[in-house]
This record gives structure tokens, sequence and C-alpha cells, in this order.
């Protein structure tokens, strides 16, 4: 078994499906030659070949729209676009055919494919390299928006989503793509999308977060741990639709919920999971639900992106507050 | 040859008074094929009335009329393979009748059921397009699903020269150039998008002339003639399927009509330019020819129209027998698999409709 980091995960998922069906294709900017300005799409070309592997104009609506095209002729287009913050001129696309195409056609014609953008901060990028939008496409009836946060789930949920019937936003988020390596198995199975992800067994407060603050969630758990708080970590994986059932479950036994997301405070999914506690669990609070964000502001140049990171001091200050509500 | 044409003559078959300039093409040349055509037009001018007075009787929704188009539906539509894919817009009614597309399921989308959009007879062909333009995308995607599969097909679709404006268009005949993909645009140039006459949508000679900077071949056609539509088209399917070699076709037309029934052209349309235009129309036209040339009698024109009424009032009664979608389909049809959110939301409307009615 080989040790991954996620960007190499994300590789073999690619490798390992396209040697298994031939009607997967990849296409995008820089995803031949260059194997993608990040490398996920490395070796590819050499692999399966210039027709499967479409280095595209750049023109972001034609390769959304283009991906919707082929899905509706039985391909599995597999999109990169090159960063989330060049994902907007496709928007149009996502929102008004690929999400839509099954419901407006009745069934007659489907969008089986994957849009897959790098995300988020920290990793010190040009403007417009580092925001974290994902509620946009959260927020969209249709869509599946999944964010893997390791090795292992980044493989086994690419697998998931190019396997999956319908459109999934893939967002990897940057800042852990090389950060780590993971001991993954390379036996083509899929993860279930659709899924909370446990990380860590609690029984004071639950924390729940996805993608890169995975990571300083993880971290915090384990600097509370040492001071006699046990934390639950929840990754959420798949942002849309919400797996509410796993997350209402931890808050059942925990009582607490701190909510983590490197994207934007107002009418972020943070918001929908806070609200959907209250609906669905008030009765199992002890505590408000506290959420550890993003500012309502534009992402500050790479110099001051640390000063609106949600690092690990915030998550443990809002536990604390968390934990002393009386 | 594309790139190096700078001059783009316009063909045209009929002139506007129905005489014939150039000998048929072959695949027209009986009487019984051009009768078609004219059928054809006809059937679709029929419809359009009915449809416009359905809208005026509240019997259906908001509807973009195609009156004055009708030629270059019908051209395009009789060029097409069956097993080639149309990626319309809104007013390819005469092209959509011919790739098996009914007229009741016409009028049952614009009278707001998706069921419209579903086509009992027709499985690749997408729907009509309502965000301009971004229909192009889909045709190179679907043209380069064809060539991955090293099938002899093609993609036509069409869009209105308000939509040559738009970055999609610009991008999607720049892909399929770059990609060598079999696909033909059609712009149908009725002038007007919505209030906008094409002196203030574009600075460039001709529309054609867009298709230089792509690197693909360009054609202007007479857009009132079905007969130069359909020879066109046939050239540029034949490319497109054979050698890969994309083309966008300009058909020059009017739009004689209101942009939809929600639309009011008298506010900004020069009326003299809309009488001048109603002397060039495809059906006048057409008919003279006929009358001229194939011995068409008053008698069978007033045949061709009374069938087509008829057709047309099967269609408006097959309309209206349709069935209502079953309470919250509407939940149905997001993913494959209805998701446990849509389940309890749908649960929820249920009970709210049990409850209150």
């Amino acid at each position: 078994m080989a040790e991954w980091t996620q960007l190499e995960a994300v590789n073999q998922a690619f490798a390992s499906e396209m040697g298994r069906d031939e009607n997967v294709v990849v296409l995008g900017e820089d995803v031949g030659i260059n194997g993608g300005v990040f490398r996920a799409t490395e070796g590819l070309l050499e692999a399966f070949g210039a027709e499967r592997v479409i280095d595209t104009p750049l023109a972001e609506s034609v390769i959304v729209g283009m991906a919707i095209g082929m899905a509706a002729q039985g391909l599995k287009p597999i999109v990169e676009l090159q960063f989330m913050g060049f994902i907007y001129p496709a928007v149009d696309q996502i929102i008004n055919h690929a999400s839509r195409l099954r419901n407006r056609t009745r069934g007659r014609i489907t969008c089986p494919m994957v849009i897959r953008a790098p995300f988020g901060g920290g990793i010190h990028a040009p403007e417009h390299h580092s925001e974290s939008t994902e509620a946009l496409f959260a927020h969209m009836p249709g869509l599946r928006v999944v964010i893997p946060s390791s090795p292992a789930r980044a493989y086994g949920l690419l697998l998931a989503a190019i396997r999956d019937p319908d459109p999934v936003v893939f967002l990897e988020p940057k800042r852990v793509y090389r950060l780590g390596k993971q001991v993954v198995e390379d036996n083509g199975e899929a993860l279930p999308l659709d899924t909370c992800f446990v990380l860590r067994d609690g029984i004071d407060i639950t924390l729940v977060s996805w993608g890169a603050s995975i990571k300083e969630t993880l971290e915090a758990a384990q600097q509370l741990a040492q001071i006699g708080v046990d934390a639950e970590v929840v990754d959420v994986a798949t942002i849309s639709p919400l797996d509410m059932g796993t997350i209402l479950d931890s808050v059942a036994r925990t009582g607490r919920c701190v909510i983590v997301h490197e994207a934007a405070r107002s009418g972020g999914v943070g918001a929908e999971i806070a609200a959907r506690l209250a609906g669905e669990g008030i009765a199992s609070l002890l505590a408000p639900v506290k959420r550890v964000t993003g500012y309502d502001t534009v992402m500050p140049l790479y110099r001051y992106e640390d000063q609106y990171m949600p690092g690990v001091n915030r998550i443990i200050d809002a536990v604390q507050e968390a934990m002393e509500y009386r | 040859m594309p790139g190096s044409n700078f001059n783009f003559e316009t063909i045209e078959f009929l002139d506007p008074n129905g005489q014939l300039k150039r000998p048929l093409p072959e695949a027209l040349a009986t009487r019984d094929k051009l009768v078609e055509l004219y059928q054809l037009m006809v059937q679709t001018r029929v419809f359009d009335r009915a449809a416009i007075n359905l809208q005026r009787t509240g019997a259906m929704g908001t509807y973009p009329s195609c009156e004055g188009q009708e030629a270059i539906g019908t051209g395009v539509g009789y060029a097409m393979n069956e097993n080639d894919v149309l990626v319309p817009y809104y007013r390819d009614i005469a092209t959509q009748i011919q790739r098996g597309v009914l007229l009741e399921e016409i009028l049952r989308y614009w009278g707001g059921d998706e069921w419209g959009m579903h086509f009992q007879h027709q499985a690749q062909d997408f729907p009509i397009s309502v965000p301009i333009a971004t229909q192009s995308c889909h045709a190179v995607g679907v043209a380069y699903a064809m060539k991955y599969r090293q099938q002899p097909r093609a993609v036509v679709t069409t869009c209105g020269d308000g939509a040559t404006s738009k970055g999609d268009f610009y991008e999607s005949i720049n892909i399929a150039g770059a990609l060598a993909l079999p696909v033909v645009f059609v712009v149908n140039n009725n002038r007007w998008a919505i209030s906008v006459p094409l002196e203030k949508q574009t600075a460039a000679q001709t529309i054609a002339h867009k298709s230089l900077a792509a690197g693909i071949d360009g054609y202007r056609v007479d857009g009132n003639d079905p007969i130069a539509v359909f020879q066109v088209l046939s050239e540029a399917l034949e490319l497109a399927r054979n050698e890969q070699r994309p083309s966008l076709v300009e058909a020059l037309t009017y739009r004689l009509c209101d942009h939809t029934t929600a639309d009011d052209a008298s506010r900004y349309r020069p009326q003299q330019e809309f009488d001048a235009a109603r002397e060039l129309e495809p059906l006048i036209r057409f008919k003279a020819y006929l009358q001229k040339e194939q011995q068409w009698s008053d008698a069978d024109d007033e045949s061709i129209y009374a069938d087509c009424k008829k057709q047309v009032k099967k269609a408006i009664e097959a309309y209206q027998a349709f069935p209502e979608q079953p309470p919250g389909q509407f939940f149905d049809y997001m993913f494959a698999k209805r998701t446990a959110d849509l389940e309890q939301q749908k649960q929820e409307w249920l009970a709210g409709v049990k409850r209150h009615g």
C-alpha cells in the first residue's frame, strides 16, 4: 500500500477510474501536458491520451458547458477549474444547466459530471486565489458539493463523485494538498457521499467542520483534551445535501456544538447547520451553537490572510465559551 | 477555406418574387419534396399563430413567436440526419417538428409543464435553452462525444443575432475550431434582440465574419429561403460529419413578431422596416414559386392550410388532455434518487396539502 498526499490521492483516483471506465474524460486548462497547475492530473495524458485528457482553451464557461454536452451523450467528464476564484464565468452553466437538466427533461437527459476546483486560503497565493465560496453551490438545488479533508477521503470521495449519476462540485482544499501523507489502498473503492465522517469520538462538545479547517479543528480537539474537554470532531465532507443525522446524533450526546469554516460567516453552510440544530435538535442543546469562521470581508492579500483564517486559538475560545455557558 | 474568406456572399436560391436563381439542389428536385418544405413552413406558421392565441386567451404562458423564421427551421431540420443532435434555442419549432418533437409537447412546455421537454420520440436533442447562447457550449460537448466515439454524426446548435455578442458564443466557436469538432452554429439573424437592432449589437460587417476569428468555416444565407438554408446546412453538416470541420451559418431573416407575447415591438421597431420585411417573408415567396413552377393551385394551398389547421387542432386537444403532474412531483427529478432532505421536504409539503387542501 502506498503513502499519498491528498494531491496524489486525487491523481490516483483519476488514474484508477479512467483505467476502469473509458467514458471518463478530463478537461480543463493546463490539465494535459502540464499535468494541472497543482499537478493533480500529472501523467494522465501519457497514460490515457489527448482524447481523454483535454487541454482546453482558456474559457471556463465553455469548459463546463461542454462537459454538460458530453455528459448528455453518456461520457463522464471531470472538469478542472484552476482555482475557485475563476469558477464564476461558469456559474451560469452550473446553475442554469448542469443542476437542472435532469429535472427539466424529467430524467430524459442527465448530467453525470464532476467539477473540481482547488479552494481556500493559507498558501500565500495571489489575489482571487484564496476564497472559500462553497456556500454558493451548497445553496443551489440539484448539485452535490463534496469537500475532502484527507488523502483517503480525497481518493474515495472523488471516485464516488465520478460514479454519481448527477453533477458534483468537488472542492479540494489546496492548503492541505501536500500536507502530510496517509496510507491509502488503491482498491477502486468509493466512499459514501451524503455522509459525515466522525474523525474523533468525544462526549463534551461536537466540533463540525470540513476541508482544510479540519486540520485546526483536530488540533484544537487535541489541545482541549489536555484541559479535560473531550471533543467529538465531525467532518461534514458532503456539504450539500447535508447529513444532519450524524450531527444531530453527536449533539444529542454532547449537548454543545461549534462549527468551524473558512468561508465568510453570514449565509454560510455553518448557518444552515446551526438553523437545523435549532430546528431539530434544540432539546439536546445545553449552550448556543457557536461559529468560528472567516469574516464577512474580502479575503485579505496573503500578507494578512492569517488574520482572517479561523485558527486553533479561536476554536478553543469558542469551545470554552460553549463549555462555560450556563 | 476557413480563415481566408473575407467576403461572405449571401447564398440564395429563391428571390423574394419566388424566382429560382440557380438550379434546385438534387435532394430537393421533386415536387413532393418542395411541397413538403412548404407544408413544414405553413405548419409552423399555423401552429405559431395558434400558440399566440392560446397565450392571449390565458390557456398558455408566455410564448416566443417564430413568425418570419419558418424557412430557417425548415431548411435546418430537412438537412439534418436522424442521428445528428439538435441543441436549439426557442425559435426552432420547424426544426423540432422534424426532429420528432410533438406540437403538444411544445405547448406543454410553454404551458408550464416540464414534461414538454421530455420528448416521447426524441431521446438526444436538447430542450430549448432560455439563457441566451449558453446552449452553444453544450453543442460542442455533444460534438466532442461524437468525435471521441468516431461516429459520423454532427450537432446543429442555433441562436439569435443577440447571442453572438455573448461570451459563451465566442468561447464555443473558438473551442469548436481549436478541437475540430463536428458542429454547425446556425445564427438566426432576425435583426432584433428584443429592442436592440443589429447595428447596436455589433460593429462586425456581418455575423458570418465572426467565424474568421475562430478559424472555422463561415456562410451567409438568405434565411427566408428554405432551399438555400437546406443546401448550405447540408454542405456544412457533411463537412462536420466527415471532416470534423465546424462552421458558422448566418441566416438572414426578420423577426415578424414581438420578441415574446410579453413584448410589444411597436415601442421600438419602425413600422416601415417591418412592412418592407413582410414582403420578403418565406411563405409568400415559396408559394409564388410553387404557383409559377410547380402547378400549385389555390385549391392545393387551401388543402395544405386545412390539413395544418387540423394537425394543430389535434395538438391543442392533446395539450389540453395531458394529465396533471402528480402532486409534489417537483421534488422527484432533482437527483437520480431523492435525497433524505428532499424526501423530508416532500412529506412536509404533502402533509401541508392534506391539511389545507
